[in-house]
This record gives structure tokens, C-alpha cells and sequence, in this order.
């Protein structure tokens, strides 16, 4: 007994080390998985109000451009709005029933990291703003990425830019859909891949997301095609992305609810179960 | 005196953790470089003092980085195991006799100096990228990341310890 209690004094030291060690390399493997690492991350209460608090102070250098983009998007908006007045002769309808499948709400982002290669964003809502994991995140440009940890009043974005990401994304003009994916060495380029040999793809082709899944819906802008190659099997093509966002300066964002989710998923379980 | 050691190392830890969490991790330079100041408080941990505390409180340390920066635990790793191997770095860039003489860091002479800092920096450095990227197909990254960061780290802690070394 004294032996072994000797033996624990002796490497008292070593042993903190593996366990340390071993633990801090377990939190890490947790991370590579999505969405799987529950208390380490900058959603938690202190992170996420010195967070605020910094971007609170920082946010002010940054007001005159932030109040251009809001306008450019406004008159954006009152355009299309103006169009669809065209469109519909009576157009006084109450838009509080126009049915739709999404519902936006905005949010600050707080901290953002775009030179790892798994980079995530920490947003100022949470749990309390019915947020919820697996909700998209997009700006006025384009998409950044999906909710994957919430707490009660923040919440971690996994960015596009983090090679576990992957996103439905389709060609705007032929409709053909392929997988969003990271490669890494540029912010601001992503790459499209398992695009069919067929499919007409021309440089500065827009980039939309599929619609494919229930966390965005059909249409939102990803980016323009910068150039493209067949892979090695030539079977597919690989393109690279210029983003419409500037993934390195991010202030304000939407997110956005799809609320027949639940359904949707559900619905797909049910199936998966039958079988 | 030992009340105010402790005093000024407590201090260091949380005031190197501000440092690097709002403005060095934002550095960037040129899209991928960062230095990683925060060890600073591993390598000028008292010589002499207790090892299980330094382990422990280096696993604190990248912890908290960690939690700022979403990464898991890479930081609390790289920090665990360079407190671990410390003496071990110290023993070799300073000679056997380091633990019997109580000397500051800087005022040992620069070349040792340089030696132990840079030892220190690039095992950090090694085990922080090698987990984080954590995929053989982004090598080339890995190396890059290694190499310049440390550079980086390493210029950025020498100032420091020049900057801040009582005359």
C-alpha cells in the first residue's frame, strides 16, 4: 500500500500531466464532431458578456459603414417591394397573414474568427430569443453559417469557413446542387464540389444555396464562380467560390427560423423508422 | 514577499489571458498568423516553485484562452504539456544548475535566453496546430502555421521580457 502511495507521490506530477493532458485532447476530439461540445465554448455566461461588452466599445468604429450597407438593403428591398406593388393590383392585404415558411430575426455578432481552420462566430442572442440549433445564419450578402451551441442569452455560428462544414448550394441558373465546402486558405474563398461534368458552369455564375435542407431556404446568395477544374476522376467539378460577404468583417446578421423544421424532420424520422 | 510573488503572478495570468483574447487573436497577419503571447506566464513562472501548481494553473490558462476562442481544448493542451516538459527545456538551455540559483530570466544571458524562449514557443506551437488542423491533407498549412507563428511568439516574448525586466 505505502508502495503504491509512494509510487503516486513520486510521479504526482506525470500523472496531472496525462490527466490534463488526455482530458484537454478529449475536448478537442469532441469539437471535431459538429455540434457535440457543450461547455467549453464562448456561448457560456462570462465569455459571452465580456464579449458584449467589448463589441459594445468596438462596434462604434465601425457605425458609418454598418449604417451604408442597412441603407443599400433597404433600397434594395423598397425596390423589390415596389415591383411586387406592380405585381398585385390590390395591394393593401394585412401582411400579417402572408403565410411564410421563414421567419428572420436579427442579431450582433460579438466574436468572429475566420484564420483557423474551424473557425465559428459568437452571436448575442440565445436561448431566450428563441433561438434554437441548426437555425441559419445569413447577412444581407450572403450566408455565414448554422447555430451549433446556445446558451441562455448567446450563441456559437459554425462559419463556412470551417472545414466541418457543409452546405447544400446549387447553381442559380441550371439548378444543379453540390456541396459547400472550406479548403482553408482563403476567408474569402469557399469551394463547390460534386457538381455534375454536365453542368454549364461559366465564370461569374452565381452561387445560391439549394433549398435542400430545413435550415435555408432556396435562393440566398453564396457567390460568384471565380474559376472551376474537373476533379481527377473527372466525373465532377470543382469550383472555387468568391464570397459575396467579406467573411472578415461581419457585424449584423439574420437568422433565420424555418418553422415547418420540426415537421419536416419528423416526417423524414417517421419514414427512416418504417423502413 | 511570497504574498506578493503570488499576487503578481495571478495578475499575469489574468491580464496575458485579456491581452490575447481581444487584441492578439485578432492580429492576423497575412490571414493566418497570430502570436501566442499567453505562455509568457509559463516560461517566467518562478524557477523554483511548485511544479503540480504550474501544470495545473497552465491547463487554467488554455482552458480560458480556449473558451474565447471555440477551439476545443488545443490551448490547455499545448500549455499542459510545455509546463510539463519545462524542466526538462530548462535543465538543457540553462545547465544543470538552474534550480539553485534564483535568478530572473532576464537577466540570464541572451543567447540562453533565446534558446529556452524559443524551445519553449515551438513545442507550444507544434502540438497547438497539430491539433487543431488535425488532418494530414493540410501539411503544408500545419508547417506554415508552425513556422511563422512561432517567429512571431517568439519576437513578441522576448520583447515583452526585455520591455518589462526591472534594471
Amino acid at each position: 500500500m505505502q508502495q503504491i502511495l509512494y509510487f503516486f507521490i513520486r510521479n504526482k506530477n506525470f500523472l496531472l500531466f496525462i490527466l490534463l493532458f488526455s482530458f484537454s485532447v478529449f475536448l478537442t476530439i469532441q469539437t471535431h464532431s459538429y455540434h457535440k461540445n457543450k461547455f467549453i465554448n464562448s456561448s457560456n455566461y462570462i465569455s459571452g458578456s465580456i464579449y458584449s461588452i467589448k463589441s459594445s466599445i468596438t462596434s462604434y468604429f465601425s457605425l458609418k459603414k454598418e449604417n451604408t450597407i442597412l441603407l443599400e438593403e433597404n433600397t434594395r428591398i423598397r425596390k423589390k417591394l415596389e415591383s411586387y406593388k406592380n405585381k398585385i393590383t390590390n395591394y393593401n392585404i394585412d401582411t400579417a397573414f402572408i403565410y411564410s415558411k421563414y421567419y428572420f430575426s436579427y442579431a450582433k455578432v460579438i466574436n468572429n474568427s475566420f484564420s483557423k481552420t474551424k473557425n465559428k462566430l459568437t452571436i448575442n442572442k440565445g436561448i431566450n430569443d428563441s433561438l434554437k440549433i441548426d437555425m441559419g445564419v445569413v447577412t444581407s450578402k450572403g450566408i455565414v453559417g448554422i447555430i451549433d451551441n446556445i446558451s441562455k442569452k448567446y450563441a456559437t455560428v459554425q462559419s463556412i469557413l470551417n472545414t466541418n462544414s457543409q452546405i447544400n448550394a446549387k447553381l442559380k441558373n441550371s439548378k444543379h446542387f453540390g456541396s459547400l465546402i472550406w479548403n482553408t486558405v482563403d476567408p474569402n474563398i469557399v469551394q463547390l464540389i460534386d457538381i455534375p461534368r454536365l453542368a454549364p458552369v461559366k465564370i461569374g455564375d452565381t452561387i445560391t444555396t439549394g433549398g435542400k435542407s430545413t435550415i435555408f431556404p432556396e435562393g440566398i446568395l453564396i457567390g460568384e464562380v471565380k474559376d472551376f477544374t474537373l476533379t481527377q476522376d473527372k466525373n465532377s467539378k470543382y469550383l472555387n467560390i468568391k464570397l459575396f460577404n467579406d467573411m472578415t468583417n461581419l457585424e449584423h446578421i439574420h437568422i433565420i427560423t424555418n418553422l415547418d423544421a420540426n415537421e419536416i424532420i419528423n416526417l423524414e424520422k417517421e419514414t427512416r423508422d418504417v423502413k | 514577499m511570497l504574498n506578493n510573488l503570488i499576487f503578481v503572478n495571478i495578475t499575469r495570468f489574468f491580464l496575458l489571458i485579456l491581452v490575447q483574447v481581444f487584441i492578439l487573436n485578432h492580429i492576423n497577419l497575412f490571414g493566418y498568423v497570430n502570436p501566442y503571447l499567453y505562455i509568457l506566464f509559463i516560461i517566467i513562472y518562478p524557477f523554483t516553485a511548485n511544479k503540480s501548481l504550474l501544470i495545473f494553473s497552465s491547463f487554467l490558462l488554455g482552458l480560458f484562452v480556449d473558451v474565447f476562442s471555440d477551439s476545443g481544448g488545443i490551448h490547455a493542451a499545448a500549455s499542459v504539456f510545455i509546463a510539463f516538459i519545462r524542466p526538462v527545456i530548462l535543465k538543457y538551455s540553462f545547465g544543470i544548475s538552474y534550480e539553485y540559483n534564483t535568478i530572473k530570466i532576464s537577466s540570464k544571458d541572451y543567447l540562453k535566453q533565446m534558446i529556452y524562449v524559443g524551445s519553449m514557443v515551438f513545442l507550444h506551437h507544434f502540438i497547438l496546430f497539430a491539433l487543431e488542423i488535425f488532418n494530414i491533407n493540410h501539411f503544408l498549412l500545419f508547417l506554415n502555421s508552425v513556422l511563422f507563428s512561432s517567429i512571431f511568439s517568439i519576437v513578441i516574448i522576448l520583447c515583452t521580457i526585455t520591455l518589462f525586466s526591472k534594471k
